[in-house]
Parts: C-alpha cells; structure tokens; sequence
C-alpha cells in the first residue's frame, strides 16, 4: 500500500510522519505538495499536524482551501483511507469530513505531555490491532484541542461509535481530570460514519520507536497496513 | 548637525566626531542613523571586545568560532552541529509575549543562516518573585511567546532553565539558544562575496517595525521604557516557517555564496556585516526593498527591524532560481542591490545616492571603552559574613519539603508543557533532566544539549560563578553520558560604563574562560547583553553558558531518575562547608551572601570524565549531578524523576544542614547495579576521586540518616506534590 503525507505551508509534522511510515514501519510514502490537485495512486492520505497557515484565522481553517483539498475530499468519499493527526484533524473538521469543532484548549495554553488514551472502538481500519478498552500512551501537543459537537451530534457519535480516543488515566478511568483540553466527553479521536477518515489530536508518529518512550503509536500505522493487506486478500 | 540629534540616537559627542574624522566630512542623518545602530553596545560589542579575547575559541573540533552567525562544531561523520544563544531581555520587559517570540525567532535565522536545519530550542529564563503580579504578567507572557514561535516552527524547545531572584524583577532575563543540524559541506557563511553579485531580500516586507531596536537594547531601563513599545517587533512564524524551508531548498542546490538574517539594526547591519566580511562594498537601492507600508524615507528603510526576513547573495545567474523557490513557498524574493569591490556601502534611492560609508568604518571601527574597573564595595560584606552562627534546623524534613516548594527548584512542568519539546521525534530526553538528549537520525549518535548559570553566585563572586556556569553546564552535559564539545555564551550585566559592573563582566569572563580551558570547551560565539538596570539597580551578573556535547553511542547514555530497586548510590566528589550563595541559605535563612562554593577545575574534570567513563561501561544506571539545594535536593529529584526512594545512610564530621545543603561542586551521585559497585569504586580511585557508598534504592520513600541520627523520612508522593504544584500554585494567584 501506498501512504501520502501532504504537506500545507506552516505543516511541521510531515517530516515525522514521513519517517514513522518509511523508515520504521518500512512502507512506501510520499509527501504531496499542498497546491497540487490530484491524489491518485494513494491509498492512505495522511493530514499532518502542525500549524498550516499559520493557524491564522482559526487552525485549519484556511487550509481546508488548499487546492489539494477536492482531491481529498473525493478520494475520502470514495472509501479511501484519511488520518488526520492534530492539525490534520482541524483541518478535516474544517472541510466538513468530520463532524464538531475545534477550541482552544480550556487552560488557554498549550499543552505537550503524554496521555493515555481509551481505545473505545477497536473495529476500525485505524485501531484494529487494539482491543476494545484498551490502555494506550500517546502524546499530545496542542493549543486548540478543545473538541466541540451539539448535543445532537454527540449522540450520533456515541450511537454510531464514531468516538475511537477518549482521555483517561493509566487504569482507563475517564474523568475530567484526565481531560488535558477541555474536550467534550473527553474525546480525543473521532471517525466518520462510514469508517474510513479518522481525526485525532495526539500524535502516533510521536510514539512509534521505544527510544522515544512509546511504540503505541506504531499498533496504530500497523493496524492501516494490517487492514489494507486484509483488503486486498479478500480481493477487494 | 544639532548634538541632539545624534545623540538622541544614543552616539556620544566623541563618536560623532571620530564619524566626521572617517568620513571627512560630516555625516547626513541617515549616515549618522547607520552609525548610531552599529555602533550601539548591542551591534558593536564597545564594552565586552577587549575581554572577549580572554575566551578560548579554539579546538581541533571548532568548524567556525566567534564573528558569524553561528557557532559550529564538527560531530564526525561529515556532519556538524550549528549553535548560538541570544538575549531578548528589553523587549521582553515591556512587551513579553512578542519580545520573547522574536527573540526565538531571531536565534533561529541565525542557524539557518549557516545552511543548517535547525532542531532544538533551549531558553534560560530569569523573573522576579512571583508573589509580585507583574513577575507572573512577564513569565507568563514570556513562555507563551517563546511557545507560540517555537511550536509553530515544529522545533522542540527541549531544554532551560528558570530561576527567580529580586533583582530580575523590572528587568527579566530571556536568553534564547538554538541548535542545527548540518553536513559539513552545505555550511554558508556571512560573506558578500564576488563583485557584481547580486544582492537579494528574502521574506517578510519591511515595515517601520523595531526602528532602533538595538539603540533601545542599549540602554538602561527607566519608566520612560513604555514608550520603547513600539521599537518591539512582532513576529510571525508561519513566515518564518516558510523561510526556513526555503532557505534549505536554496542551500540544497547549491544556489547562494552566503546569506545572513536581518535581526537588530535590519538592513544596515546584515548589509555591511556581510560586505565586511568578504571585503567587499554593497549598492543598495532603497527603492526596491518590498514595503509594507507607503512613504516610507531611506532612513526607516534600513534601519528597520522587521522580522522574518533574510539578505542573500546567490551565485552569479541563480537569481531566477532563488526567486522560484521562494516563490513555491510563497515568499518574495527581490534583487535590491549587487556587491561592489570598493567596500563601500553605498545606499540609493533610485538614482539618488543618500548615503556612502565605509563598510568596515561601520563593523571594525566602532570605538573601544575600557572603563575603569572597581571591585564592588558590597563585596567585602557580604562575603565575609560569618554563616557558622546561623542555627541548625530543627526539623529536616520540613526544610527539605521548603526547599522543594521553591520556585528556583520546584518543578518547572509549567513552563515546559507549553513547549512541544517533542516534535521532528527526535528528543530522547526531554525537559526536566540535567541535560536534553537528542538522537541523530540515521546515526547511532547523540546530541546533548544544556544551558545553565548562577547569577546568584556571579553577584558573590564573578570570576567563581563564572566558572561555575561553565563546570555545571559540562557536568549535565556529562551526568547523561556525553562528551562536552563547545558552548556559546549570553552574558547579561547591568551598564558597562559603572567601573562595578565593569568589573564584574571582566571577572565572570574570566573564570568562564579558565574552566573552557581546564574542561576543554571552547567558546564558538554568543552575545552580550549590558544595560539589565531598572531605575539605576543592575540585575546580578548573570552569564549563561548553552552548552553542546556528543554521545558517541546513543545506547550508553544516562538520566537522572532511579528506575530500579536494590541500585548503590556512591557520592562522587567532597563536600565542604560551603552554603555560601546557596539556596538553603536563601530560602530556610533570607539570606544571600558568603562566598560560593569553590571551584577546583581538576577535580571536576576527573568526576566527569569517570561519570562518562561509568555510563559508557553500562555501569550506572543512573547519575545526577548536586547543585541547588546540595546533595538532599539532588537526592529528592533523582527519587522523583524514577519514582523509586531510597535509604541514605552516612557519617561525617561538617554540620548535618552542610552535608545536606551545602552546594560544593564537582559532585555526582551515581546509582549503580551492586553487580558494578567495586569497578566504579576502583576507577574512582584510579582517577583520585572520592567516592563514598551512601546508600541503596528502593522503597517509596527517601530516607536519610547521619551518623546514625535520622534526619528525615519523607514519602514520594508528599515530596512530588510539594515540587510540582509550587509554580502552578503561585501562577494561579
């Protein structure tokens, strides 16, 4: 399988994901450029985190004006795999692939620490190698994490287990003290209805080699690869 | 021209005089504008030249020293490390979101510059008591402006320190270093090389931002500094981001001779300092420098501080290349004037010529001071003070915990969690240890990175504190496993034109230089900051040391947290009754006076050659160095960091608050497997240095006992609750 890192102006993660996907995880991967216009040929789209645009205006939001982003839009509606990691998610939220939005952090700071993360749907191409409530480490490092939907919204989340990350504690208890953002039920990744573009703010490519203090990240970018081979044994 | 008006620029009467003497001819005001920024103390180094020369600069390892951008020093392998600390100390005073912001975002071009990519921030952070509520405005205004620049580049600021001391309040000190990464063969320099050479301006427009931003750096602070408001600049990372990138795209292909970012004094400075350098002259046509806003004169042109932007001079036809590069990344590129072979620098406004000066009158002629130098009276007092009198705490446990609970210890979680210490995923050690660590992708190696000072000890005894800086910084570097390489320096005094501070500066540099010596750590360049004075009262003399070192297997390295049960704990190193300028005496004693503790730079080279020796002969699983707060705090922290307590048990004949508190130096205590206790012991005496077994790792609590007298038996969890919710506690008010 093929993955593709597209990189917006101001992008700073592009590097890293680049590197958790060719050099650890050994796939191939290329960057694609924000002012192009076609994606064919990929199979997984990664949206990097990052400050496209400088953040200005709100994160993502002028992003989602990259030329690049039809291409996205109608490579995601066709089934095709999209992983939007911290900026990537707030640009997918943005371009409407995901539903809620994004606020600054309830502190009105920054934050960079790591967190443990409940795996709450394990069924997806992008979790697949974890279990179901399942405790994993994953960092953050955002200053508009803070994820909001209507209460209408939410509801259709839960009902139709779009909510695949919540903040907790090493026991995977979630309470508010182990919302580092202020997110709405704690979320902190999110899939669309139909199982193929998901939004998270921690960063996996953070946590992917053990010298790093993690490989959790790495079940993650192994579970796309897993799921993809799956796919293509059924023939599909 | 009316004295007022020069002298309004911040030049002196005799300065103007020697400028008609160059010139031979009296200057225009735009002429005497560019001789007023370049002759400032911040562009033209007036005060500190003389003694700067007292630095060691050399080693076979040196790439570049002093006098460019950057330092650099080779790492093997082809590859070398680019380096430079810088203060941001004024504007951040009045203006410190954006002060501190530019100030990272000036050190940054300075890396690039060089044709590195840059990968790591470090800052050093000075306040006043955060009781007061101006002191929490600038700290927190500081952190978020050295996170919103920083984050937003996706460079990692892995590393600092902060400490807190009244006489910072009016005046904080933010000094900020980064660190890049390069292949020997892509390295630039500032140099305006090849007559008829384009000459181009890369980046932000210039505004009317920052006019006189290095004259304001120059001065003392007073109530009238508000007004200075508008000589801060404001940043913009995402620009910055930009010009990074397409910095490195134009180094990439081989398209530049040299380049150099525009920081104090704009256009002017990078101009003549490039043309300086390579012996040439430059034509600049003011006329085709991007504005962003309209009339504005010659003078505000080039004397502009505006951010973001970069001078090049590409090869003779790569222009159009250079355009299209930055084009891609959305960035002007425009040819604003060519390199002449006569060195002057010539400025133009279409076809007018509106100013003509010597390149080199502006960079090498700038006058020299030599001011007397006075020793301080309040010296004698303070360190003669008779400490001995002071009583013995009554409880232990009590003073430890306050110790803890003080800001300059306490846990600083709370700036650094505001910093993405983690992005380019290369930060194996982040904030928090004695040192970062940094892997090298595609290598087995390490970089360690640190940065420490002790204005403290520097206002007891500058040519001591200076060399303290300098033994501490390369301790860290070695308590995780590295080889010290080289440092570069951010001296931060008060006005240079008092014989006490004079003093004082030529004191600290002077013990800095003898410990560069004796560690073998040459300077490879820095920056000096005069005039840290509010209303005529100088901040402590603070000279701040950033520090690079190699670990040559990334595998062999070393942190400061006890991970495992059942480890011996050998103090390396002698303590002394020395709580002079210590913390314990500071906060148990509302004291800040006696000598600090004496540095003997043999034995501080022993201990850390055998600490590096241990760690990479996997014997120590763990090593810390003592420094504020003396061997109890060191102790607590390593306890803290690995979640791990421990059983101290010794005997000695110094007071027990000295054998706690005291900060002698040259002291490390490793943790190590019982399996390597002997080997560590006879390479200790092999080297001559004292090592002692004080104690065993385990448990979930820290328990210290003195010649057979329990002095304190404290719970992880109560001691960690001290340290890490004292700063949020005190930002809350």
């Amino acid at each position: 399988m093929k993955f593709g890192v597209i990189v917006f102006p101001g992008s700073n993660c592009d590097q890293d994901v680049y590197h958790a996907l060719g050099s650890v995880l050994g796939q191939p991967v290329d960057y694609l450029w924000h002012g192009d216009t076609d994606v064919t040929g990929y199979d997984c789209l990664v949206l990097p985190g990052g400050f496209s645009y400088g953040d200005y205006l709100r994160a993502g939001a002028i992003a989602r004006f990259a030329p690049i982003m039809p291409a996205v839009i109608d490579f995601a509606r066709s089934g095709g795999l999209v992983l939007g990691i911290c900026n990537g998610f707030q640009i997918l939220l943005e371009a409407g692939l995901l539903p809620g939005a994004m606020r600054r952090n309830d502190c009105l700071q920054f934050r960079c620490q790591w967190t443990y993360l409940k795996v709450e749907n394990g069924a997806t191409p992008f979790t697949n190698r974890f279990r179901e409530g399942q405790v994993v480490r994953i960092p953050i490092a955002h200053g508009e994490g803070n994820y909001y939907a209507d209460a209408a919204t939410l509801r259709e989340l839960e009902t139709n287990r779009q909510v695949v990350f919540r903040y907790c504690n090493e026991n995977g208890e979630v309470t508010p003290a182990t919302n580092p953002n202020g997110s709405v039920g704690n979320i902190a990744g999110i899939i669309n209805r139909e199982g193929n573009v998901l939004g998270m703010m921690p960063h996996p490519e953070r946590c992917v080699e053990s010298i790093l203090g993690g490989t959790d990240g790495r079940e993650l970018f192994a579970s796309i690869i897993d799921w993809w081979q799956g796919r293509e044994r059924l023939g599909a | 021209m009316e004295p007022e008006v020069y002298r309004q620029m911040g030049l002196t009467d005799e300065e103007f005089e020697r400028i008609k003497e160059i010139l031979g001819r009296e200057p225009n005001y735009l002429e005497v504008g560019m001789f007023a920024v370049m002759w400032s103390e911040h562009c033209g180094y007036k005060h500190s030249r003389p003694v700067l020369k007292l630095f060691p600069t050399r080693a076979p390892w040196v790439l570049q020293g002093p006098g460019e951008n950057a330092g650099i020093i080779d790492i093997g392998d082809g590859q070398a490390v680019v380096f430079k600390i810088e203060s941001h100390n004024h504007p951040s005073a009045i203006e410190p979101f954006q002060g501190a912001a530019t100030g990272v975002g000036g050190i940054v071009r300075d890396i690039f510059a060089m044709g590195a990519r840059p990968i790591a921030v470090l800052d050093s952070l000075r306040f006043g008591p955060l009781d007061e509520p101006r002191n929490r405005y600038l700290m927190n205004g500081v952190v978020a402006g050295i996170a919103f620049y920083g984050n937003c580049l996706g460079l990692p600021t892995v590393a600092g320190e902060v400490y807190f001391e009244p006489s910072y309040s009016g005046n904080p000190l933010v000094n900020a270093m980064a660190v890049g990464l390069i292949e020997q063969k892509d390295i630039r320099r500032g140099r305006a090389a090849g007559v008829g050479n384009a000459v181009m301006l890369v980046g932000a427009r210039t505004g009317r931002d920052g006019i006189h931003g290095a004259t304001f750096a120059s001065e003392e602070l007073n109530q009238a500094s508000e007004e200075r408001r508008p000589s801060v600049q404001v940043g913009d990372p995402f620009r910055e981001k930009l010009l990074i990138e397409a910095c490195l795209d134009i180094i990439k292909e081989d398209l530049i001779i040299g380049m150099q970012d525009m920081g104090a004094a704009g256009i002017t400075s990078s101009s003549c300092e490039m043309a300086s350098r390579a012996g040439t002259g430059m034509e600049i046509d003011v006329d085709l420098v991007p504005r962003r806003e309209e009339g504005m004169t010659p003078y505000e042109v080039m004397l502009s501080e505006s951010q973001e932007r970069m001078l090049l001079v590409p090869k003779k036809g790569a222009e159009e290349r250079v355009r299209a590069i930055c084009r891609r990344w959305g960035l002007e590129a425009v040819v604003i004037g060519r390199v002449t072979g006569d060195g002057i620098m010539r400025i133009k406004e279409g076809s007018r010529v509106v100013a003509e000066v010597p390149a080199r009158a502006l960079t090498d002629q700038c006058p020299v001071y030599q001011v007397e130098r006075r020793r301080p009276a309040y010296l004698d007092e303070l360190q003669n003070m008779d400490l001995s009198r002071l009583p013995e705490p009554a409880d232990y446990g009590e003073t430890l915990m306050k110790l803890l609970a003080s800001p300059n210890i306490a846990s600083k979680e709370w700036v650094y969690c505001q910093y993405d210490y983690m992005v380019r995923t290369d930060t194996v050690a982040g904030p928090g240890g004695d040192a970062a660590v940094l892997r090298v992708k595609g290598t087995g190696k390490g970089l360690a990175l640190t940065v420490d000072g002790n204005g403290r000890y520097c206002y007891l005894d500058p040519e001591t504190g200076g060399a303290i800086a300098v033994a501490e910084a390369a301790r860290n570097l070695s308590c995780v496993g590295a080889r010290p390489l080289g440092l570069t320096d951010c001296l931060n005094f008060g006005n240079p034109e008092k014989p006490e501070v004079a003093w004082q500066f030529y004191q600290a540099v002077a013990g800095m230089s003898r410990a560069c010596e004796a560690l073998q750590t040459p300077v490879t360049g820095g920056n000096v900051s005069f005039y840290n004075e509010t209303e005529g009262e100088a901040v402590y003399p603070t000279p701040v040391v950033g520090m690079v070192g190699l670990i040559a297997d990334i595998e062999k390295r070393c942190s400061n947290g006890w991970l495992q049960e059942g480890d011996v704990l050998i103090l390396l190193g002698e303590t002394f009754p020395e709580i002079g300028g210590s913390e314990y005496l500071a906060v148990i004693h509302g004291l800040v006076a006696g000598r600090p503790p004496a540095l003997n730079l043999e034995r501080e080279a022993a201990v850390q050659e055998l600490v590096r020796q241990s760690i990479a002969a996997g014997l120590a699983s763990a090593a810390h160095d003592c420094s504020e707060g003396g061997l109890a705090v060191a102790l607590a922290e390593s306890a803290l960091a690995g979640g791990t307590g421990a059983v101290i048990e010794f005997d000695g004949s110094l007071r027990p608050d000295y054998l706690l508190f005291s900060e002698s130096q040259s002291r490390v205590v490793l943790a190590v497997p019982p399996a390597a206790r002997d080997r560590v012991l006879a390479l200790a005496r092999e080297r001559g240095v004292p090592a002692a077994v004080i104690g065993r790792t385990g448990g979930r609590e820290l328990a210290v006992r003195v010649n057979g007298r329990t002095l304190f038996n404290l719970g992880l969890g109560e001691m960690e609750k001290q340290w890490r919710e004292s700063i949020p506690a005190l930002m809350a008010r």
